[in-house]
């Protein structure tokens, strides 16, 4: 009943999709102003019709009914009610229903603004939204229908929404239970946000598109999604961020990225992004780069749709495995479609993107901004081609090859260090004109007061110039950046008369931007200390001990006290070591590695026992035990110097996109509109 | 001089050295993309191939890395050596063959059982991951030893049993 109620909310919202769809483009067509505001309604339906679908969806699951497939398939009897509930995203056509619910929401955030001054945008956006929406509606229902259940037949139990003739229901007693590796608040929330950033991200793209139908070719669409785009990279960053923590906190290897093709996946967009937000300033104040924005808001959109269909494809670490899934082939077909049609329109309005402006010099902020796309591109294309050589080499040589993570960290580690070495100096530069010269008088203070990390890292014995750069470049950036919020203090003071916290906060009001990706920056430069500590200088070791024995680390001494195993009542055997952590003979504390068995989904996960300082986390795995005695553990140990950085970064980083996105109210000038005359 | 004519006297020649250091950049980074492919490209082979090759000395201490089978009663832990070895059995490397055999999971099942199925012992130091199991698809990372075994500095698996898309046991 509810899956029925639950499905045909999902059918209809695809006949209003497609509704929607026939509507703009007739009413466009015909000029008929009423038809657009039809297929505006329809878009604005788009998202309670789905919260229907949603909704029974989640009833299903948070009430057992295992006669539905997806919901035996990634809950079960013993899970917590939240985690029945955010089971939704925890398989692929739950996630691919909750992709489309996220772009509705939006969608009708989007249809309810005010058009006044944007009218013409508004056929074309509506039509980029739906078509998207569509495609992905058209998955759920055909495809990967969450409401698909399972039937008892004379032959056997069929898969199938509708009942097959002769069928009776059939009900398994317990599901299958959610991947106990992804029972963590870190793998509860990095999927949503994940999604929320690629979904946000289609907005900016129907608005670039718009523009290039339209022929509204001037900065207005950037002006009207800049603060959708950062959302977008917010919650894109965030799903990144969250992503690396779960792997770090339950995967139990001591890392947070391991270059896998669905991280990569990931990642690309956020790349392609983030040289969008950079590059979309100097659109904005010398009318620059016009054709080039197109093309990296066209590429992030096309890396999104590839994005979300590698992240939920269960590929671990083959590309071949594109194969397995029936919607590969389709999701390839919309890329190639969505991407060659857009491309056809930037090349039709090329010459209206012609820049404003020419380069001139090499200090130029503009310059400068150009150099971080052309980085932040290498970055991509190192890992496009990363995901990419092995198809190429397969089909040229026959020979299946792949590349792993040295491959990425060597070709991508100096474009990571250009891109903090540009942190630093390009917010010094001037538009337009700069000079060495002038560029180095603003610069001397914070170059010196950075050059002082120089000597401090090799007082502490660290002779690795990857190192020493590395800290260097993260002490100049700070320092710089921390320089320029005090020279800005400084002026608010005497022209205010303010104390000096509420010049600060002023400040970064009067310029939310520009402020915001200061603290952006600075959560990037505690994000790369931390990564610099942990990818040089972690130390591992392991031992199998007696109780009362015990392995020394990076000056901890770590003696094996107890074993203890117990059940407990959600379903899980759990093995729990206690550890006394000692350093110079003072205890520390007590750590607890673990490994817990999940009788439901008979498998095993290793939590482990972390103590974090700002200096380093000290990171105890328990292995194995012996049973019957209590003679002996094996423990793992890593020593991880600095990576908490990395997560007080992130949080930095959080609170800068927050800074620079939040809205304020703002004189709405159009200072560069003037209609020009179009091809139409 | 006022800006306007600064602005001129430096674009002019200013177009080529944009172009130059823009090139220059281009090609630091196919560099970069180049050496490190060449220094770190891994053969990725199946357990036939990767014996047929081991045979014909075509492997002479490279960088492999391998998909099979993980027979589950092979599996051995010495946990004072930490030393971990288990045996994998062949699976069909293109997905055509797989999905023939009705599936990755399908695939698994007959490589494990199937006796003729050629076979790799593989030896791993460190802590067993925790989806070492019967079945479970093993992609691993490492070299071949003199004595035909392969040492592995990395492992990767995936259950496609438990997770994907199977029907229930009848008894539910």
């Amino acid at each position: 009943m509810v899956a029925n109620i639950g499905f045909g909310s999902l059918f209809i919202t695809f006949i209003v999709s497609m509704y929607g769809m026939g509507a703009v483009l007739y009413g466009r067509g015909t000029r008929n102003v009423a038809w657009v505001e039809s297929a505006r309604y329809a878009m604005s339906l788009t998202f309670p019709l789905l919260t229907v679908s949603v909704v029974s969806l989640v009833y299903l699951l948070v009430t057992n009914h295992y006669e539905v497939a997806f919901v035996s398939q990634v809950t079960s009897r013993s899970m917590p009610f939240y985690l029945k509930v955010t089971a939704l995203w925890g398989g692929q056509s739950g996630s691919l229903l909750f992709w489309s619910w996220s772009l509705a929401a939006f969608a009708t955030a989007v249809t309810i603004r005010k058009w006044d001054r944007d009218r013409a945008f508004l056929p074309w956006v509506i039509l980029v939204v739906l078509i998207t929406l569509a495609f992905f509606l058209f998955l759920s229902v055909f495809f990967e229908n969450p409401f698909t259940r399972y039937w008892q037949t004379p032959v056997g139990i069929v898969r199938s929404f509708a009942r097959p003739d002769g069928a009776v229901p059939f009900v398994p007693r317990d599901g299958r239970g959610l991947n106990p590796l992804l029972r963590h608040p870190g793998m509860i929330i990095h999927p949503p946000m994940l999604y929320l950033g690629f979904v946000s991200f289609v907005i900016p793209y129907a608005f670039a598109v718009a523009a290039l139908v339209s022929g509204r070719t001037d900065d207005r669409w950037i002006r009207l999604t800049r603060r959708w785009t950062l959302w977008a990279w917010l919650f894109l960053s965030l799903g990144l961020i969250l992503g690396a923590w779960w792997a770090y906190d339950v995967l139990g290897w001591g890392g947070y990225w391991g270059w896998d093709p669905v991280e990569i996946a990931a990642l690309m967009p956020w790349l392609t992004g983030t040289a969008f937000l950079h590059s979309v300033i100097t659109q904005e104040k010398k009318g620059m780069f016009k054709q080039w924005n197109m093309v990296l808001i066209i590429l992030t959109f096309d890396l999104v749709i590839f994005g979300t269909f590698l992240t939920r494809s269960g590929v671990l670490s083959s590309v071949h495995a594109f194969a397995q899934s029936p919607i590969g082939p389709l999701f390839f077909v919309f890329i190639a479609t969505t991407f060659s049609a857009s491309l056809g329109l930037l090349l039709y309005r090329w010459d209206d993107l012609r820049s404003e402006n020419e380069l001139h010099s090499f200090f130029s902020r503009e310059a400068l901004f150009l150099l971080n796309n052309l980085l932040f591109i290498g970055v991509f294309i190192t890992s496009f081609w990363g995901v990419l050589f092995p198809l190429v080499s397969e089909i040229v040589t026959g020979q299946k090859v792949t590349v792993g993570p040295p491959f990425y960290e060597r070709a991508t580690a100096p474009l990571f260090a250009g891109l903090l070495l540009l942190m630093g100096i390009a917010p010094l530069s001037a538009w337009t004109y700069s000079s060495l010269k002038k560029w180095g008088r603003m610069i001397w203070k914070p170059f010196l007061a950075s050059s002082l990390t120089i000597p401090a890292v090799l007082y502490l014995g660290i002779r690795r110039w990857e190192a020493i750069l590395g800290f260097w470049l993260v002490g100049f950036v700070l320092a710089i950046t921390l320089y320029e919020f005090w020279k800005g203090v400084k002026a608010r003071r005497k022209r205010h008369q303010e104390s000096g916290l509420a010049a600060l906060w002023n400040l970064a009001k009067a310029n939310q931007r520009r402020y915001g990706g200061y603290i952006v920056h600075i959560g990037v430069v505690l994000m790369a200390l931390g990564i610099i500590g942990i990818e040089m200088f972690q130390v591992e070791t392991q031992g199998t001990i007696p109780e009362g024995g015990s392995l020394s680390l990076a000056g901890y001494t770590l003696t094996y006290e107890d074993l203890a195993t117990f059940d407990t009542n959600d379903g899980r055997n759990v093995a729990r070591a206690v550890v006394r952590v000692s350093k110079n003979g003072v205890n520390v504390t007590d750590l607890y590695p673990r490994r817990d068995f999940f009788y439901d989904a008979n498998q095993q996960m290793t939590i482990p026992g972390v103590r974090s300082t700002l200096a380093g986390d000290l990171y105890v795995i328990l292995v194995d035990w012996r049973e019957i005695s209590a003679s002996g553990a094996t423990f793992k140990v890593y020593y991880n110097p600095l990576v908490k950085w990395l997560w007080l970064g992130s949080l930095v980083f959080v609170c800068g996109v927050v800074v620079a996105a939040w809205p304020q109210k703002e004189p709405e000038h159009l200072r560069r509109y003037a209609p020009k005359p179009t091809k139409v | 001089m006022d800006e306007e004519a600064v602005i001129r006297h430096t674009g002019s020649g200013g177009k080529l050295k944009f172009i130059l250091g823009g090139l220059l950049i281009v090609s630091a980074v196919i560099y970069l993309i180049v050496s490190s492919a060449q220094a770190h490209t891994q053969y990725y082979l199946t357990v036939e191939e990767t014996l047929s090759k081991y045979e014909r000395g075509e492997l002479d201490g490279r960088h492999l890395r391998i998909s099979g089978a993980v027979i589950g009663e092979s599996i051995a832990y010495d946990i004072d050596t930490l030393e971990l070895s288990f045996t994998i059995a062949h699976v069909p490397g293109d997905m055509k063959t797989v999905d023939a055999q009705g599936g990755i999971a399908a695939a698994l099942h007959q490589a494990v059982t199937d006796p003729e199925c050629e076979r790799l012992d593989v030896v791993f130091e460190g802590p067993k991951p925790d989806l070492l199991q019967d079945e479970s698809q093993a992609i691993i990372t490492g070299k071949m030893g003199p004595d035909g075994v392969f040492y592995a500095d990395e492992i990767l698996l995936k259950c496609p049993t438990k997770y994907e898309e199977t029907l229930p046991e009848q008894s539910g």
